[in-house]
């Protein structure tokens, strides 16, 4: 068993990728750069990125993986899952290992894993289009803050330019402390300084005028809609998990 | 708002989906594959702004809470208030759409004129591109008919009940010939328009979403096989994309109607919107759901296990040879489980745990498959025992409340 820490990117990934082939290694754990425990491994790797092995790699995957395929990858690495890396260096290996495309496999765990992680990937972007709520600010732009369980803003970009492209919007990652903003342009990544609690929406008189308004009309909606006799608290929190709460207009 | 949004919750349908409207001229939104952007607590999507735009109503429909003889505050949106609460909603990214109803106040025509031209404000006044539903009024002149079809993404007309008898018994002042004769005519309108299409791009579109209907279930005698016999019906002749059910909630006293204390039959409306599903997404057709022998869907298990049960002469099946229509129909089996599974065996012979990993549920599916493995179910069972232990080994949220269908009457 070897022990390698890597840099954490997606180029470093495919690095320690070209390694592996290269000393011919059989079992390897992957640990991110900020992990320094040393005494207890038997052998340790440290491999930085390096571009021209990177790019060797990447261009091996794309004559055995469709375009889909590597895009898959690159999300996955991208959305910052706990064991996402591991898998997606045991699916590099089966494709590599492997005469032909290898993408619907699954029979083999790796692929298997890798489509559930697509997956879930993918219900938290769907959530997020679904469960983001602006609030229109004094200035006309409209902002939305979220927290989800991966890393997805990016993947939102095209949804929300798409559909609104005529208002001025942000959407803030509170957990990661980036957010995006289009300027009925184009849509750049940001940062923002935050009051102590980290909280926008503490501040109504920054709010256009009809915020207000608009939301208590749209808690009244929401509430006019329900049917009590056909109430169904476990499948609504099937549909809404808790967690997401504290960000929707109508369940605050 | 809230009478108006409160007497429109009962249209069951929510669907945003399957529309293909663009955002090409900068202006707001879009329309593709919908969001549900909430639920309510009784589990229900809420994609769209649901309302009448009044609840004055001619008619007397025993079944309606807006019904003329039934005493309640009436209310009416102005044209203008509904555009305004419809853009600001989706600027929020609160909906994704409007779903415009309406009582008929004067006579259907002028019902309609008023339905379309909220429409027409939010798309050329205001660029809006976001879903549009409009509920077709009976007896609305094809002009307006057409018209409609422009600016919205789907029409529907409710056909209320699910025979005509049962129309007539709880509706007397509707008439079926009404519901039918606009959704012929917007279903030639659809197909001219697909023509159309293919020979200009630049046509413009024409209800891209197409046509649905709702029935509403239990608060007549009709059995399954007659719903969704008449469902087929529909989808047959008129190429709906949806025909929904609605469980009736009574929310009036009436001797022809459930007495007022009856449980809303939401087991039964789960039942045959399964059925629906075996119908649209799995090759089954509707006599093989429901017939002579079977005229009512089974409360304890579902439509699909229900027919397996009858037909054990066509398992067990081998998972790893058997065609994808065969194996869609193997309870436990989804849609999704079947096509990775015809995928997956290309690579390998699949056994139980692969099955298991690709999401089937093996309670069920053991007692009709096959797979790379010598274990299998070797009794040879009585659908009853198979039944008894499948219930057994699943806590179906249903089996406290089942209650009989024919118990209502």
């Amino acid at each position: 068993m070897t022990t390698i820490i890597y840099d954490a990117t997606f180029e470093g990934l495919l690095t320690v990728v070209f390694e592996i082939y290269e000393r011919k290694l059989l079992q390897v754990k992957l640990h991110k750069e900020e992990f320094r425990n040393g005494a207890l491994f038997e052998e340790v790797l440290t491999i930085g990125t390096d571009e021209i092995k990177a790019k060797r790699v990447l261009k091996g995957l794309k004559e055995r993986l469709s375009s889909e395929g590597i895009k898959r990858l690159y999300i996955t690495h991208m959305a910052e899952m706990p064991d996402s890396d591991i898998i997606l260096l045991g699916y590099i290996r089966h494709v590599f290992d492997s005469e032909r495309n290898i993408e619907e496999d699954y029979g083999n765990k790796y692929v298997l894993r890798l489509s559930e992680l697509t997956k879930m990937i993918g219900r938290e972007r769907h959530r997020m289009e679904a469960f983001i709520r602006f609030q229109k600010l004094s200035d006309e732009t409209f902002y939305a803050a979220i927290e989800p369980d991966f890393n997805v803003l990016p993947l939102l970009i095209k949804h929300f330019r798409d559909r609104y492209a005529d208002q001025k919007w942000i959407i803030y990652d509170l957990k990661r402390k980036y957010g995006i903003y289009y300027d009925l342009e184009k849509v750049e990544y940001m940062e923002v300084e935050f009051s102590a609690d980290g909280n926008y929406s503490k501040l109504p008189e920054i709010y256009f005028e009809d915020e207000q308004l608009y939301q208590h009309l749209w808690k009244n909606y929401f509430n006019s809609v329900n049917i009590p006799s056909r109430k169904n608290l476990r499948l609504h929190l099937r549909h809404i998990p808790k967690r997401y709460w504290k960000h929707l207009t109508e369940k605050i | 708002m809230n009478i108006l949004a409160d007497a429109a919750k009962y249209d069951v349908s929510c669907a945003s989906s399957g529309s293909k409207r663009k955002n090409e001229n900068k202006g707001l939104g879009n329309a593709s594959n919908g969001i549900c952007h909430s639920y309510t607590e009784d589990g229900r999507c809420v994609s769209l702004l649901k309302i009448l735009l009044t609840n004055h109503c001619i008619y007397d429909c025993a079944y309606c809470v807006s019904r003329k003889s039934n005493d309640i505050k009436r209310a009416g949106f102005t044209v203008q208030e509904v555009v305004d609460l419809t853009i600001n909603f989706y600027r929020r990214n609160y909906i994704e759409g409007l779903f415009l109803s309406s009582g008929i106040f004067k006579d259907a025509d002028h019902t309609m004129e008023r339905l379309v031209r909220v429409a027409k404000k939010l798309r050329t006044e205001h660029n809006f591109n976001g879903y549009i539903h409009l509920k077709s009024i009976p007896g609305a002149s094809d002009e307006l008919m057409r018209e409609a079809g422009l600016y919205a993404d789907r029409l529907s007309i409710n056909l209320e009940m699910p025979t005509e008898s049962g129309l007539k018994l709880l509706a007397p002042d509707k008439n079926r010939q009404d519901m039918i004769q606009p959704m012929g005519f917007l279903k030639q309108q659809i197909i001219q328009n697909t023509e159309e299409k293919k020979l200009f791009k630049k046509a413009p579109i024409f209800a891209p979403a197409g046509q649905s209907t709702q029935m509403i279930v239990g608060a007549t005698a009709e059995n399954d096989k007659e719903v969704l016999n008449s469902a087929n019906y529909f989808y047959k002749n008129f190429n709906l994309k949806r025909v929904y059910y609605s469980g009736y909630v009574p929310v009036l006293a009436d001797k022809r109607l459930p007495g007022l204390n009856t449980e809303v039959p939401m087991i039964r409306e789960n039942r045959l919107y399964q059925a629906d599903w075996l119908m649209r997404f799995y090759g089954f057709r509707v006599n093989e759901i429901v017939n002579d022998q079977n005229p009512i869907l089974d409360l304890d298990i579902d439509p699909k296990l229900s027919w397996a049960l009858r037909n054990q002469q066509v398992f067990p099946i081998d998972i790893n040879k058997a065609d994808l229509q065969l194996i869609l129909r193997v309870p436990g089996i989804g849609v999704q489980s079947a096509q990775k599974i015809i995928s997956a065996r290309q690579f390998r012979k699949l056994n139980w745990d692969n099955i298991k990993a690709l999401g089937v549920a093996i309670n069920r599916a053991k007692y009709f498959i096959t797979c790379n493995s010598n274990i299998f179910e070797k009794r040879d069972l009585m659908g009853t025992a198979i039944k008894q232990f499948i219930l057994a080994e699943s806590q179906s949220k249903y089996l406290k409340k089942i209650q009989p269908q024919l118990s209502l009457f």
